[in-house]
């Protein structure tokens, strides 16, 4: 279980994922040794899973986001499973969730603009097995972005 | 800006794992240490690095459901969109709000302990703010990113 400390160094990790052993200590206030020490144990634990670049797509020429909810025929016994290992196929696919609600799945799509996106929903998600409906949100903006686990 | 497909290995390469140093790095895309340091500066300065993210598991640390809510306003108008956004953002457990068109006019990820402790946050903060229609809630059961058009 976690404790104060680990706390600690978590919550300063996210706001500062390239934060150092020397910063995470005197932001702490516990000694390098002891942060090394818990890091290691956070990572082995696996609660620490490690860092990613966020990418910004809209700087690489993709301003349109598209949110697609999905429902499946699930009177196919594989739906899930085939519905979702053609849709890894697509290269324009940034997100894949699957839901218990009354949406079955969700794809996260990016397109250069709205004919890139047509042209993508046409030829590579409307040809994806098992569809049984689709519904599309676009997003607008983010006005809060993954700002991490409330820790 | 454009990228070659160096810039798009070392993308993938920093998607994959962002915490290598450039060294490690440059060794496994066969470039210099200074070069992979010089190509990442670039990516940064045109923002198409936005920034690094901490991977956790959200179980491990207690956090067991995480539940999109797609909300409907009930009246709009340009104050009411602004105090919903500005009271939203600020409940810790809501991780994104995105401002949709369609269905929907916001979409929320909101992280709980169980679902006893996300009907609190839904019952308590979400459902008492300023102008909250429709509320549809869905349960997230898996999640994948995927590397995209690189």
């Amino acid at each position: 279980m976690l404790d104060d400390d680990d706390r600690r160094i978590l919550r300063r990790l996210q706001a500062d994922p390239s934060a150092g052993v020397p910063e995470l200590a005197t932001a702490t206030g516990l000694t390098p040794a002891k942060v090394t020490r818990r890091l290691d144990k956070l990572r082995e634990g696996g609660v620490v899973k490690g860092v990613t670049a966020v990418i910004d797509w809209r700087n690489l020429g993709y301003a349109v986001e598209v949110s697609l909810r999905i429902t499946l025929d699930k009177t196919q016994a594989r739906a899930f499973d085939e519905f979702l290992d053609a849709a890894r196929q697509v290269p324009e696919v940034v997100e894949l969730q699957t839901f218990l609600g009354r949406v079955d799945v969700r794809l996260s799509l990016i397109a250069k603009d709205l004919a890139d996106y047509q042209r993508v929903y046409r030829d590579d998600v409307l040809t994806l097995p098992h569809i049984a409906d689709i519904e599309a949100l676009m997003t607008v903006a983010r006005v809060k972005d993954d700002t991490g686990l409330p820790i | 800006m454009t990228l070659d497909d160096t810039d798009r290995a070392l993308l993938r390469a920093l998607v994959e794992d962002a915490g290598r140093s450039t060294t490690r790095l440059g060794e496994k895309l066969g470039l210099s240490q200074p070069a992979t340091w010089r190509r990442i500066k670039r990516l940064q300065d045109a923002g198409v690095i936005a920034g690094r993210r901490l991977r956790l598991d959200p179980e491990k640390l207690g956090f067991g459901v995480t539940v999109f809510l797609g909300v409907k306003l009930a009246t709009k108008g340009r104050v009411s969109l602004e105090d919903f956004e500005r009271a939203v953002s600020g409940i810790p457990e809501v991780q994104t709000v995105e401002h949709v068109l369609g269905l929907y006019d916001y979409r929320l990820r909101v992280v709980a302990r169980d679902l006893a402790d996300f009907e609190r946050v839904l019952r308590r903060r979400i459902m008492t703010m300023p102008g909250v229609g429709d509320v549809e809630a869905n349960v997230l059961l898996s999640e994948e990113r995927r590397p995209g058009p690189l």
